[in-house]
């Protein structure tokens, strides 16, 4: 046990604060106040790998370590569309993903937020549209949002989602 | 027989046989103890007026590449080898879906189509390039039927952040007595999609073929190619390569070990090993400008130089990953709770993966004492000796301890090559590739071997390119670690093995 904490507190506190929003730099705690009045309560966002090659997988398990503190800022991921606000959406959208991603919009209940992560999600990227491939998650799904960038980093990722949260609030 | 050498990796050769020699030499091969590398097929009616399917399998040093031609006018029939190598039979399901050369094999389940029609080839030069949806329908799982047993369907949008698959569970009560995957779900046409790029700028569509895997494929990808293009590139960038190739192990190794505390019930080791990783990325970001080797391995060469200031860098980072590496092993060691999770868990006998052909770090931590690396080294892996690691418990932790085992072998290799970076240019100008046989580039990626089979058009284009992920090896296998397990043990040893659906589906 004293090993344990002795590793804790040699790495120390490695959260940074949260992407201002791009047009107005607010203190990030307005993030939590514009969530609560929003939503009522944090954000919970679905993740959906639609038919990525994985490296979006990367940086949206990255936005959960230490550094980008997700979670402190009333962020979370949930297992279930069910409780779902928002659904993360990497692509291509394959064929053989169209049903199970439809389904779970679905499941998920309105008012719902979608965004497109990654240059495939947004455009259909290096794959584009195929017998095997839809595209961009918007031939398939109304997007709000969307983060290009093969892949985005975790910082593109956070600031896209806290604009939106924001413009929705406005 | 017509013994040709193939370029790119340097011990392969090339033969084309009939379906009886064809059968005998895998047979010859499988007695001897050969391990399959792939399978796969092509649409040569073009040239030849046939059908090739193609295999490649090694033999400590030496590959061979076995060709069988099927006439296009005549039956597409040919005979199945999952008798000899198992993790063949969705290899050879696969190629029945994308160009209709059928195995004689008793599963002629679709494997990769799940909602293109059938009748339709993608991968035959005149097939249609966009379809209309025509979904094949409940795909027959095979069931288990007794007093109690049930099913559990799981996928194929899974509960965390992790790509698509559909597990079917037959379980009594918390014993799971049968494990049947489905997977094709991220199918999304790469090898299709392949035959519209240029063979010089197809390395970045072989970086996405697993994004995890970036550098590794995109090195055997640009392998092939330079074989057949008959250039080699400078000194300097086959060390920079294999720095990209060694820090992508790392990064996934110190991602997986802290994903494997987590799946444990230990939260402190996720949020220790995701701090040393995010800080390899942001050193990635500084030397790549990247923080995934995407685009770093080029035809020729590579993308980026490493200044003598940016290999300090890495150097004093390394220093710091060894030490904090050696606490985190000791936590782990000697955590009961978590040691009571791994031990035993998910248990593939060395023999068992003798007869599947299991590959990679999932191979080696059951006893299959093989690695690209120290067996038949490549530029620039020949000069470095690279120390193999083993382990013959086969269950989550030899998988685990092979992880921690090879994270530390990368750290000695990052530190070699930088120390012994020879000077020099990074990048060559190719000449033009030739056209007139096949090209193959075998590099070992964090997960196993990674294959590239590539053939270049006359005009520069691909004509056919088959990547090749260990998935394709390791997946039957994670069906057979389960039986017996608890259900509950499932996302802890599927994580052990940490398999790619994308590479696997394509």
């Amino acid at each position: 046990m004293l090993k344990i904490l002795r590793v804790i507190a040699r790495s120390g506190l490695r959260s940074e604060p949260l992407p201002a929003p791009d047009a107005d730099r607010l203190p990030d705690q307005r993030l939590h106040e514009d969530l609560r009045m929003l939503l009522g309560r944090a954000l919970c966002i679905r993740q959906v790998d639609a038919g990525s090659c994985n490296g979006c997988e990367l940086e949206i398990h990255a936005l959960g370590n230490a550094y980008y503190n997700l979670e402190g800022a009333g962020i979370r991921f949930v297992a279930s569309p069910r409780h779902a606000d928002l659904l993360l959406v990497t692509g291509p959208v394959t064929r053989n993903m169209r049903e199970a991603l439809l389904r779970t919009y679905q499941a998920t209940p309105p008012p719902r937020l979608v965004v497109a992560v990654g240059d495939c999600g947004c455009t259909g990227g290096i794959f584009g549209a195929s017998y095997a491939s839809c595209g961009a998650v918007a031939n398939v799904l109304p997007v709000d949002a969307s983060v290009p960038g093969c892949p985005p980093s975790p910082t593109a990722i956070l600031q896209v989602i806290v604009d939106l949260v924001r413009a929705r609030h406005r | 027989m017509d013994l040709a050498p193939v370029p790119g990796f340097t011990t392969a050769r090339r033969q084309r046989l009939d379906a009886n020699a064809w059968i005998d030499q895998l047979a010859q091969a499988r007695a001897a103890g050969a391990r399959l590398g792939a399978l796969w097929a092509s649409d040569a009616r073009a040239t030849e007026g046939v059908f090739r399917v193609c295999v490649v399998v090694q033999q400590s040093r030496a590959l061979d590449w076995l060709e069988l031609a099927l006439p296009a006018g005549g039956p597409l029939d040919y005979p199945d080898i999952s008798g000899l190598f198992p993790a063949a039979g969705r290899m050879q399901r696969a190629a029945c879906d994308l160009l209709g050369v059928r195995a004689t094999a008793a599963d002629q389940r679709p494997w990769l189509r799940h909602a293109w029609p059938e009748g339709l080839f993608p991968l035959r030069a005149d097939a249609a390039g966009t379809v209309g949806e025509s979904p094949t329908g409940p795909y027959p799982f095979v069931s288990v039927a007794g007093d109690g047993v049930h099913e559990i369907p799981v996928g194929p949008v899974h509960a965390g952040i992790i790509e698509p698959g559909h597990f079917r569970f037959s379980v009594v009560g918390e014993k799971v007595l049968r494990l049947e995957e489905r997977l094709g779900y991220v199918h999304k046409g790469i090898e299709k999609r392949f035959e519209s790029f240029p063979a010089t700028e197809g390395q970045r569509l072989a970086a996405r073929v697993s994004g995890d895997s970036a550098a590794g494929f995109s090195w055997a990808y640009c392998m092939a190619l330079e074989g057949l293009c008959g250039g080699e590139p400078p000194p300097r960038a086959l060390y920079l390569r294999a720095l990209a190739l060694e820090r992508e192990r790392l990064a996934n190794h110190l991602g997986d070990l802290g994903a494997l505390g987590n799946d444990a019930g230990f939260a402190f080791g996720l949020s220790q090993f995701a701090h040393l990783k995010e800080c390899l990325l942001r050193t990635n970001a500084e030397i790549y400008g990247h923080r995934y080797p995407m685009d770093e391995v080029v035809p020729g060469g590579v993308m980026h130089d490493l200044s003598s200031a940016a290999a300090g860098l890495v150097l004093r980072e390394l220093d710091a990953l060894t030490a904090q590496l050696a606490r985190l092993d000791a936590i782990y060691t000697d955590h009961p709770g978590l040691q009571d999770r791994f031990v035993g868990a998910g248990r593939v006998s060395p023999e068992l993966a003798a007869r599947l052909g299991l590959a990679g770090l999932a191979g080696r931590a059951s006893g299959q004492a093989f690695d690209l690396r120290t067996d038949c080294p490549a530029p620039p892996y020949d000069r470095l000796e690279v120390r193999m690691v083993t382990r013959n418990e086969g269950d989550v932790a030899a998988r685990v301890a092979v992880r921690f085992e090879e994270t530390r072998v990368a750290i000695e290799l990052c530190r070699r090559l930088l120390h012994e970076l020879p000077a020099g240019a990074i990048r060559v100008p190719l000449p033009a590739p030739r056209s007139d046989r096949p090209g193959l580039g075998l590099v070992e990626g964090w997960r196993g071997p990674l294959l590239v089979a590539l053939e270049v058009a006359g005009d520069g284009r691909i004509a056919r390119c088959r990547p090749q992920d260990p998935s394709w090896h390791n997946w039957p296998a994670l069906e057979h670690a389960i039986i017996d397990n608890i259900v509950p043990d499932f996302p802890l040893i599927n994580k052990s093995f940490n398999l790619a659906y994308s590479g696997h589906d394509l």
